[in-house]
């Protein structure tokens, strides 16, 4: 079993005109939290997505537990989905279902199970996010942080090797936050889980990443362990962890210069 | 100025060929495979009430008022020439061949139709298809594939219901209330209205309705821009195909059945 649980080799990937990767390569090791940082915007989502097999990249490989995704056929890539879990960042509950049914979900689906059983087990993986007595609420009447957090649950049902959050932190306040942090942290050292954690939450992802990578302009501008990138010399690696408004990555987004903007009408 | 018209004309001629080819792609993922009836058919049968059984009571209602309306125009003219007492056929037959497989459609594509579109485009947008993408859940075959079958199953029998209906409405109109002999309106119904010729056509209309206005419905749905504004034109958009798609088709029909 080798270490790298997923392993990116020169990827690029684009949508219609705009180059959204370019050459990218970046390694996960397997049992260890990998946090991928950026601005937003710059296809942070898209590479989960690509992790997944939703998307389909211009070139390059990108090797889940040594199978190329891109390569699989339908059939194995449903198979190779059955070990990999995404939270995704509205959490996707099913709104029709109950927060028990929506975490029985993905056991109904893909085993066999007595319903006893799939109520244990249920209770188990709601217990360890903390919502076992919100388990007849429906999504609607969840808060942001428990929808979140129910989502978690049911991501985990199936005791997947590979787990991907999509911006965990967006949008919480500093407890469910905090709650959130605790929970990817914990879950990956007792269930033995490979973590992606895709975000901009500098100081929530350095307290808990093993590994980090900065992407920003379509590639990799810096990784290292989180003490590695505070040492880091880059320019743009330190901008994104101070959080300076502008420096190498411009305040501006392209355009035209600003005075023949102004003046065109003029003319 | 030229080019641009045409070019505009070529760029929606290759969105429309490219948006009915996604549809075929999305009909065939969800129908074409080994069918799983153990998780298959309870869903089934539930969308099957969602569709059929709540649909029902908009059927009754205008199979009604349509049974009544026709007796009453019908009448107003047979009764000029004497031939009251083939109001039976009149109502039976224009609501078999016609009107009944065609109303139900248009019904159908207004009450179940827009109602799949947004509940589909919505869960699109709320990322619940990728998450059971993600969950190594084929939506296509989760989501798409009972609610196509429920809705081809239902809809014959709806507008098998709606002509019962609008029958007994012609009834209770013609007989009940303007008089004519209620053995001549169903004696010469019998003696007129063949069970292939009327009956089955007029089912066989409605199954070709049913996949077209079940098909666009998904379709619409599964490929909406997942936003608030996408969700609401691709409704609009159900309703509107859909619609003139059934009447388009019921011409091609009815030539086909009736015209030679």
């Amino acid at each position: 079993m080798s270490d790298i649980m997923v392993d990116i080799q020169h990827l690029s990937f684009s949508r219609g005109d705009n180059l959204i990767y370019d050459g990218m390569s970046m390694q996960v090791r397997r049992g260890k939290v990998t946090a991928i940082m950026g601005p937003s915007g710059i296809g942070k989502t898209t590479l989960l997505k690509l992790i997944g097999g939703q998307l389909k990249p211009d070139n390059g490989k990108i090797l889940f537990d040594g199978q190329d995704i891109p390569a699989l056929s339908r059939a194995d890539l449903y198979q190779a989905r059955k070990k990999m879990s995404m939270l995704f960042q509205s959490g996707a509950l099913f709104t029709e279902m109950s927060v028990f049914d929506n975490v029985a979900f993905p056991i109904r689906e893909h085993t066999r199970l007595p319903e006893s059983l799939i109520r244990t087990i249920v209770l188990m993986k709601l217990e360890s996010v903390g919502l076992r007595g919100a388990r007849d609420l429906m999504p609607a009447e969840l808060s942001g942080g428990m929808a979140r957090r129910a989502a978690l649950a049911r991501a985990i049902a199936l005791d997947p090797e590979l787990i991907m959050y999509d911006e965990p932190f967006a949008g919480q306040d500093p407890i469910s936050m905090g709650v959130i942090v605790r929970l990817i942290k914990e879950l990956n050292n007792a269930l033995g889980l490979t973590s992606i954690v895709v975000s901009h939450d500098v100081t929530e992802v350095m307290s808990i990443a093993d590994y980090v990578y900065v992407v920003a302009e379509k590639k990799v501008i810096g990784h290292g362990t989180p003490e590695q990138l505070r040492q880091d010399k880059s320019e743009l690696v330190q901008q994104f962890l101070k959080g300076e408004a502008d420096g190498a990555v411009p305040f501006h987004y392209r355009a035209n210069a600003y005075e023949d903007d102004l003046m065109e009408s003029v003319r | 100025m030229i080019s641009d018209k045409l070019q505009k004309l070529g760029r929606s001629t290759i969105d429309n060929v490219a948006g009915f080819g996604r549809s075929g792609l999305m009909l065939f993922g969800a129908l074409v495979g080994k069918p799983d009836f153990r998780k298959g058919f309870p869903l089934f049968i539930k969308q099957l009430y969602v569709i059929g059984v709540l649909s029902l009571l908009i059927i009754v209602v205008s199979g009604l008022f349509i049974g009544m309306v026709l007796a009453l125009q019908g009448y107003t003219v047979l009764v000029k020439f004497g031939a009251e007492g083939m109001l039976g056929p009149l109502v039976a037959l224009s609501l078999l061949r016609e009107l009944g497989p065609v109303v139900t459609a248009l019904l159908f594509a207004g009450r179940a139709g827009s109602a799949l579109t947004a509940e589909i485009g919505l869960m699109k947008a709320t990322e619940q298809l990728s998450g059971m993408e993600m969950m190594a859940v084929d939506p296509l075959r989760r989501i798409i594939a009972p609610r196509f079958w429920a809705g081809v199953v239902s809809m014959p029998l709806l507008a098998l219901v709606f002509n019962a209906v609008g029958i007994l409405g012609g009834h209770l109109i013609g007989v009940d209330w303007l008089g004519v002999d209620a053995g001549s309106y169903w004696s010469t119904m019998q003696a007129n209205v063949d069970l292939y010729q009327d009956v089955l056509n007029g089912v066989i209309k409605s199954f070709v309705f049913a996949v077209i206005v079940i098909w666009i419905a998904l379709h619409k749905g599964y490929d909406a821009i997942p936003t608030s504004e996408g969700i609401s034109r691709a409704t609009t958009q159900t309703v509107v195909t859909a619609s003139l798609t059934v009447l388009g088709f019921d011409f091609i029909l009815t030539a086909l059945m009736f015209g030679g």
